[in-house]
């Protein structure tokens, strides 16, 4: 374990010096929320906020990406973008690393998406540990993702004056290194850290009615439940709950033609599971209609299937989908209303 | 022959032969760049391109001991097949793939084979059938049975004769609804079953047609007795990417593009949902 230390009234001085070598984003304020943003001016950078509207996915997996620059006339087909940019994630919270590594795992498997890749391949993270709950729609402890584990370069942790640096792989140490005022943590600063994680254990509290495992069995057991044609029946299919959550990654792919009619580019764009053309075939038959089967398949794509498939859970507790949902569909009262479903069988 | 670098560049090919087979259907002939063959397995699919339009997942129809070209049989029904219908012998489309798991044919080697194909699914169960016939004594006996709504709506009528004159295979086809120009079966695939010759220990069943269709088809090869990993199907779904990502084509935690389109039935059975091809 390496730790490095930054007293917090230096901090400006060091995101700036970052910014001068790199494209870095960072959390600000926007009205009363906060947004991943390109920084100009190092004093927007706020480290103490809820989780932004949009998870930083939108830097390695844009809304709008191109994929391949086109020609039809003579037909020619090749890479839109050729040189990626580094860029820094600055300040990420740990439930939205988990996002990023839930989106390694699904680009990475065989056959890879090189376009994401490309740009997950030069990014590095700054995480920032939250060291008290951001609202009531988090459900971070749950998930196990309250507390760093891997997966950033770098993670800040405020241990008061100073802000504690552990350094997790060499990119980020290189990011600490010969500045005067980032400083070898020393034992005094460790014990701090370890007092906030004692703290932290009291602080944070599982926010589901039951552990993982149950949680589990919950959505094997369930899947004709209620529970689900009451989610879908206050659903208004606004597709936010998809935007919002760092581990969805559905998507379509559309052209765009330049004016020549000729020439174009081939897009990749978000798409969402909720819309009701999203599992439609041209011959009109729908494999998921209704928005109670849709708000079902939401769920199941983050406690079952890729339990199943990657043996890790694509919720990472972030709350934002609650947070932002028009009809108050909350994660954690729909999770904990299925841990408490009777057993059909019981029923019956 | 997907490229690792850039998995959605489609590679250019050329369409040589277009020819109407009903009022809504059309036969492309396509052919690679280079004249390189397309090396698939009966029952994949191609992502096929005109730029400008939205790509579309849409199954080859030849068999890959058809060489030098491939065939694709597309029904005029959205944006992009429309756009399709309208192209001519020599037009230039992308083709990427080819993606998916085939038909099990290693596995269906020395077995007897039963083809049930209704509409539709006639399309991917030809590259099958071709590859069945251009490779005749690797199996057993082979049955098709062939339902359509009318006479009118058959397609690859000169092959199906073909077929039907044939000794090595036994084909039988019906309509739903019956017109002056048919003298052939009338009523559902589902009649056809019950006269089957069917030696269940060493029979394939492979399905495929509409939906609504395998239930009840199913239901029949079930009660027949052909055990239920010997049934096999092909799934159409939306799909945007082939790759497994985009989460179109999903059915609980399988990505149809990936693992399917072919499954058998006892994978097919343990899908709760988004599967309205499963005998409820």
């Amino acid at each position: 374990m390496k730790y490095a230390v930054i007293n917090k009234k230096d901090l400006n001085k060091w995101i700036e010096h970052l910014n001068k070598k790199t494209k870095l984003y960072a959390p600000k304020k926007k009205e009363n929320l906060f947004v991943f943003k390109p920084i100009k001016d190092v004093k927007e950078v706020c480290l103490n906020y809820i989780p932004t509207i949009l998870p930083p996915k939108k830097y390695y997996f844009p809304q709008n990406e191109k994929l391949l620059k086109f020609n039809i006339d003579p037909f020619k087909a090749e890479q839109a973008i050729k040189e990626f940019e580094d860029f820094i994630l600055f300040a990420v919270h740990t439930c939205d690393i988990a996002g990023i590594q839930c989106m390694d795992v699904v680009f990475r498997e065989d056959p890879v998406d090189s376009n994401y890749l490309n740009r997950k391949n030069k990014m590095t993270i700054i995480g920032m540990e939250c060291s008290e709950y951001c609202d009531k729609y988090a459900n971070c402890t749950s998930m196990g993702n309250h507390v760093p584990k891997g997966g950033y370069d770098l993670m800040m942790s405020d241990i008061g004056e100073k802000l504690i640096i552990h350094i997790n792989s060499e990119k980020g140490e290189k990011l600490v290194q010969r500045l005067p005022y980032i400083k070898e943590a020393d034992a005094q600063d460790v014990a701090l850290l370890e007092q906030l994680r004692e703290r932290k254990k009291t602080l944070f509290k599982e926010e589901f009615a039951g552990s993982l495992t149950q949680v589990y069995e919950a959505f094997n057991e369930h899947f004709d439940s209620d529970v689900w044609k009451d989610v879908g029946r206050r659903c208004v299919a606004c597709g936010n709950c998809t935007a919002v959550c760092p581990t969805c990654y559905c998507f379509d792919v559309v052209d765009e033609l330049e004016l020549s009619l000729n020439e174009g580019v081939r897009n990749r764009i978000w798409n969402s599971c909720q819309m009701d053309d999203f599992a439609k075939v041209s011959g009109g038959e729908d494999f998921r209609k209704g928005r109670d089967a849709r708000q079902r398949h939401r769920y199941y794509r983050k406690f079952k299937y890729p339990v199943d498939k990657f043996s890790r859970y694509f919720c990472t507790g972030c709350g934002r989908c609650t947070r932002t949902c028009m009809s108050e569909i909350s994660l954690i009262e729909t999770v904990n209303s299925l841990i408490s479903e009777e057993r059909k069988g019981e029923l019956k | 022959m997907i490229d690792r670098e850039m998995p959605y560049k489609p590679i250019k090919a050329k369409i040589l032969e277009v020819t109407k087979l009903t009022e809504s259907e059309k036969f492309f002939r396509i052919e690679l760049d280079g004249k390189v063959n397309l090396d698939h397995n009966p029952g994949q699919f191609v992502m096929v391109s005109i730029f400008g339009y939205p790509e579309a997942p849409i199954s080859i129809c030849s068999s890959p001991t058809d060489k030098g070209y491939f065939d694709l049989t597309v029904r005029n029904v959205g944006v992009f097949t429309n756009k399709l219908h309208q192209l001519k012998k020599g037009a230039v489309i992308g083709i990427r793939g080819p993606f998916g798991k085939g038909f099990p044919i290693d596995n269906m080697f020395g077995h007897d084979v039963v083809i049930v194909a209704g509409g539709l699914g006639i399309v991917p169960l030809r590259s099958l059938i071709r590859y069945i016939t251009h490779n005749r004594n690797d199996f057993g006996n082979v049955q098709i049975l062939l339902g359509c709504k009318t006479s009118k709506d058959l397609l690859f009528k000169e092959e199906t004769k073909e077929w039907m004159k044939r000794s090595e295979i036994k084909f039988n086809c019906t309509v739903d609804k019956s017109d002056s120009e048919w003298e052939g079966n009338v009523g559902l695939i589902t009649t056809l079953i019950p006269d089957v010759d069917i030696n269940t220990a060493r029979t394939y069943a492979v399905v495929v047609g509409p939906p609504i269709m395998y239930k009840f088809v199913i239901m029949k090869l079930l009660e027949k007795g052909i055990p239920e990993n010997r049934i096999v199907v092909s799934l159409e779904r939306r799909m945007r990417c082939g790759l497994g990502k985009c989460g179109h084509c999903q059915i609980e935690g399988k990505y149809v593009c990936q693992s399917g389109p072919v499954f058998n039935y006892s994978e097919l059975k343990d899908f709760k949902g988004e599967c309205n091809e499963k005998a409820s």
